[in-house]
Parts: structure tokens; C-alpha cells; sequence
């Protein structure tokens, strides 16, 4: 089979949809340069599939956006955030990775991305760089990237995440959350109840709805682990829940577990740090 | 101006995923249902732009008849109408869902804006919007944060990891927004009242051919593991210290 993969400069993600296209059969890596026009990049890629029986790239969001393109240009299927293939059968993942669906895909070519952190990263490729036909629509084009007004650490990067839930109870209790993540130079996250009731900025949530994290050591103070939340925390090497009820769902995804009252639990910690420093 | 909104019916899941005996839905007797997030911001954009612009503004599903419920919830909180294509509760893939969602939109005057999840809570296809602004003709905006009306132009600002990417396209176009984009206003009581009354056009439709075809449904392995207890309150904070240390984040 011939596999078409759109692939991104410098791209771990590019790389794993790389691996999984190479188990469909003989893969050709395209690129496109210049600033970003979704609907006109998806008219090169379908120009540049006449011959594929396969169109595949990364499940990001470029990948699924230019992918839904071409597979509206063509009228085909389009499986997002595969993980794997059989035949005409894809695994994909539904509910942000908290529920796998498997599906027959009838279309051709085969039109799919692949889910993030699901393969090994293939090795870089020689990769073909198209053009734009002159005729291409580019209404829609980055005209300009703005910075995005948020100071600390980054959510995405940080290695280790201090987030609070509906267990915190309020905008200004949320001060013992931020001293932790002070000390340990971590960033501070929250669940979707604390943003919807405006206690943190939405560009705090972990979820499946806000930030998808990948620390090394995720700290979740009162949040008793929806599966909404669990999309965006489980990229985290090692999971400590901190929770008043024994029951919470979060203690069967976390690994490590501390009942009891957070706004005690979580400054003895602070307190404890500060200890074994001096 | 006036403003489409497309919403879908989705569980609200809690903590566990558990499925039907036949592996082909989620089990929902015990669940409460709402809009993806993604969508109750897509609302309440609408609502807010026709507040300040004036127009119309009308809530769009394709679901069961229950779903009318959560078109009532959107009306609560200022869409003027709604428009129900009634199924018979299956799942409907992406380009059947867009087709029949175009059909509708035809039937309708113009709309300055129609407004779309960036992806549905539970089936994440990321394609119906794109799908239906291909067919109508519009300019399709993906993964807003911002949108700013600048007469007969929208300003628009998409997440691109750290940074905005700023598009500004004509209207009419078709938007796809990001929970973050606003804070969803809570309904009021009165507006709950208002809701009841307001109109709601329902179409009945037969599910065509599904090209991405659903075979089963599974839970991931992983669900329902044991986290290695460290202590009970404020007494386990050296036990949490010394884990920091050992992970080497302390």
C-alpha cells in the first residue's frame, strides 16, 4: 500500500504517526512551508495523494484539522486519533483516551491520524516539501502569532504539577496549592469544576477539555478524578492523590495515596519541605 | 446577526467508563447528560455576540428525542430557538451527522456565524464543522480561544502551545471553539422558565450508511488499579517528602 504522511519540522508526534504509517506499507513524507492556511494546505496534500491508498498524520492539532480537510475535499471517512490498524478495522481512542472504540473504516484512501503517544517514534525520514498550487484558497492563513498573556511555569512542560479540585473550596484557599508548587518549582493546575465556578484560569485545567500534562510527578489535592480530568493527568509518570474520601475514583488511577483533609495535608508537606532544606 | 450554535447530547461520565452487555454504548442509566465543554462556551459566544449585536441566535442537535433537553438548557441561557434532527439515539459518524446538519442549514435564512465544538466530548472525530463549511462554501476557523466581530470580518485566536495564532476571516464562517473561549453563565431560574416556551423545530431522520463504521466499544486496561497508601493527614508528610526524593522533583 502507499501511505501519504503529512509530517511537521522537528515533531515527536510527526515521528509516531511516521511509525504507525510504515506498518501500513511504503510510506512518502510530505511537508509544507510558509504560514499556516489550513483549507489551501489540504488542497496540496489531496493533489499530492492521487496515487495513495492511505493518507495518514499526527493526531495533533494541525493533523486532525488539514486531515478533515482533505477528507471533506474527497468525501471519505476520516478516523481520528487511531492507535492502531487491521485490515479496514482502526482502534481509536474516544472520550480523550478514556474509552477505546473499534471501527470499520470504509473509506479510500484511508484516511486516519494517529493518536498522540501511542507508537515509538520512527526514524526521521527524507521528506518532500510541497508547494501551494497558484490558484489556492488562503482566506483562512495565520496572519500573525500573538503571545498568550499567562506567567509561571508552563502547564504542558512543567515536570512536576500541584493541582487542586472542588475539595480546595475557594479562589483564596488555593494559596496552600500555590506555595507547594512554589517550593517545588511546579506548575499549578486545577480540575474543570474549579474553572467553571471561575476560582482558577482555564489555562490552569488539566483535562480532557484543558491542558494535557506529561510531569514526572503529578500532586492532586481534593479533585476525586472524573474521567474528564483523568485525560489530561494520565500522560503523568506517577500519580499522588491527596483526598478526604477513601472511595474517590482518583485512587485507582493514582499511585500514590494520602487520605485526609487536603488544607492540612498540603502545608505539613510544604512545611516538611522546608525542613529537610534547612 | 444571526447565530447557529451545534451542540451534542453526551453523558456526563464521573469517574468510571462502564458499557452495555453488547459493547456498543456507554451504560448511561445512572448518568445525568450535558453538551460537550467545548460547545456550552460555542453557546454562550453566540449568546453573548447577539446580546451586543442583536439577531437571533439557534441551537442546532442531531440525537434523540431526550435531546431536546439539552436544547432547553442552551435556550435557558439565551438561544432564541431550536432545531432538533431527531435519530433514534445511534451513533451517527461524522459525514452523516455534517450532511444532515447541512440540510438543515439550507432550509434556514443565512447565518453570520455558525459555531461548533472543536470535537465532541465522547466520540472526538474532530471533523463536522470542517465537513460542514466544505459543503456551504464558508471559510472554517479551528481551536478558537478568542473571537472578536470587526464589522463584516471576525478576528480570531487560536491556542498554538504558548502562543496565538490570529486569523481574520469574512463572515459568513463557520468557527470551531476551545473550552477557555468565555466562562458559561449558569442558567437562571426565569431563564429556565423562558426556555420551556421558546420554539423548537424537530426533524425526523433515518440513520443512512456508516462509513466509519462502530464494531464494539472497550475500556482501556488500567481502570481500577490501587494507589499505594502513604498515610492518613497531616502525619504522612514525610512519607510524601521522602517520595519527592526519591523521584528526584524535591
Amino acid at each position: 500500500m502507499s501511505v501519504l504522511v503529512f509530517v511537521e519540522p522537528e515533531d515527536e508526534l510527526s515521528l509516531q504517526a511516521l511509525a504507525l504509517a510504515r506498518t501500513l506499507g511504503e510510506v512518502r513524507a510530505v511537508s509544507i512551508e510558509g504560514a499556516y492556511a489550513p483549507a489551501a494546505w489540504a488542497q496540496a496534500l489531496v493533489e499530492a495523494a492521487t496515487d495513495a491508498e492511505a493518507i495518514v498524520a499526527a493526531g495533533s492539532d494541525r493533523g486532525n484539522e488539514l486531515l478533515a480537510h482533505v477528507a471533506a475535499r474527497l468525501d471519505q471517512p476520516f478516523a481520528a486519533n487511531v492507535t492502531a490498524v487491521a485490515g479496514d478495522t482502526v482502534t481509536r481512542i474516544r472520550w480523550g483516551g478514556s474509552l477505546i472504540e473499534e471501527a470499520r473504516l470504509h473509506g479510500s484512501p484511508r484516511i486516519l491520524t494517529v493518536a498522540p503517544h501511542t507508537q515509538p517514534a520512527a526514524e526521521p525520514v527524507a521528506v518532500q516539501q510541497l508547494s501551494l498550487a497558484a490558484d489556492a484558497d488562503t482566506t483562512v492563513r495565520v496572519l500573525e502569532t500573538v503571545a498568550e498573556s499567562s506567567g509561571g511555569v508552563s502547564l504542558r512542560d512543567a515536570k512536576v504539577v500541584v493541582s487542586g479540585g472542588r475539595g480546595v473550596g475557594s479562589s483564596e484557599a488555593f494559596a496552600i496549592i500555590e506555595e507547594l508548587a512554589g517550593l517545588l518549582g511546579a506548575a499549578v493546575g486545577c480540575s474543570r469544576v474549579v474553572t467553571s465556578a471561575g476560582w482558577r484560569p482555564h489555562t490552569d485545567q488539566v483535562g480532557q477539555t484543558g491542558t494535557k500534562i506529561s510531569a514526572d510527578l503529578y500532586v492532586a489535592c481534593g479533585i476525586s478524578g472524573a474521567t474528564q480530568h483523568i485525560a489530561g493527568a494520565k500522560g503523568a509518570k506517577k500519580i499522588l492523590a491527596i483526598n478526604s474520601d477513601p472511595e474517590a475514583p482518583i485512587f485507582s488511577t493514582a499511585d500514590y495515596a494520602v487520605v485526609g483533609d487536603l488544607h492540612e495535608i498540603v502545608p505539613a508537606i510544604s512545611a516538611e519541605l522546608r525542613r529537610v532544606r534547612s | 446577526m444571526r447565530v447557529l450554535v451545534c451542540v451534542k447530547r453526551v453523558p456526563i461520565t464521573g469517574g468510571k467508563m462502564v458499557l452495555t452487555a453488547d459493547e456498543q454504548a456507554l451504560e448511561t442509566r445512572h448518568l445525568g447528560f450535558t453538551i460537550s465543554p467545548h460547545e456550552e462556551c460555542g453557546v454562550e459566544e453566540a449568546v453573548r455576540l447577539v446580546e451586543a449585536n442583536g439577531g437571533e441566535t439557534v441551537v442546532l442537535t442531531l440525537g434523540p428525542a431526550e435531546a431536546e433537553e439539552q436544547l432547553r438548557d442552551c435556550m435557558a441561557i439565551g438561544a432564541d430557538r431550536g432545531i432538533l434532527l431527531r435519530t433514534d439515539g445511534g451513533d451517527w459518524d461524522a459525514q452523516s451527522t455534517a450532511a444532515a446538519i447541512v440540510d438543515a442549514i439550507r432550509g434556514e435564512e443565512p447565518f453570520d456565524l455558525i459555531l461548533f465544538g472543536n470535537e465532541s466530548a465522547d466520540t472526538g472525530n474532530y471533523q463536522v464543522g470542517i465537513r460542514v463549511a466544505h459543503a456551504l462554501g464558508l471559510p472554517v476557523v479551528n481551536g478558537l480561544k478568542k473571537i472578536e466581530l470587526q464589522g463584516d470580518q471576525v478576528r480570531c485566536e487560536r491556542d498554538a502551545g504558548g502562543t496565538r495564532d490570529v486569523y481574520v476571516v469574512p463572515t459568513p464562517a463557520v468557527l470551531s471553539v476551545l473550552e477557555g473561549l468565555n466562562l458559561p453563565r449558569y442558567p437562571s431560574v426565569p431563564g429556565r422558565l423562558r426556555a420551556k416556551s421558546k420554539p423548537l423545530a424537530v426533524v425526523e431522520l433515518a440513520r443512512p450508511e456508516q462509513k466509519l463504521e462502530k464494531l464494539r466499544l472497550v475500556v482501556p486496561p488500567g481502570q481500577g488499579k490501587q494507589a499505594e497508601i502513604l498515610g492518613e493527614g497531616a502525619a504522612a508528610a514525610p512519607k510524601v517528602v521522602e517520595l519527592m526524593q526519591q523521584l528526584g522533583v524535591a
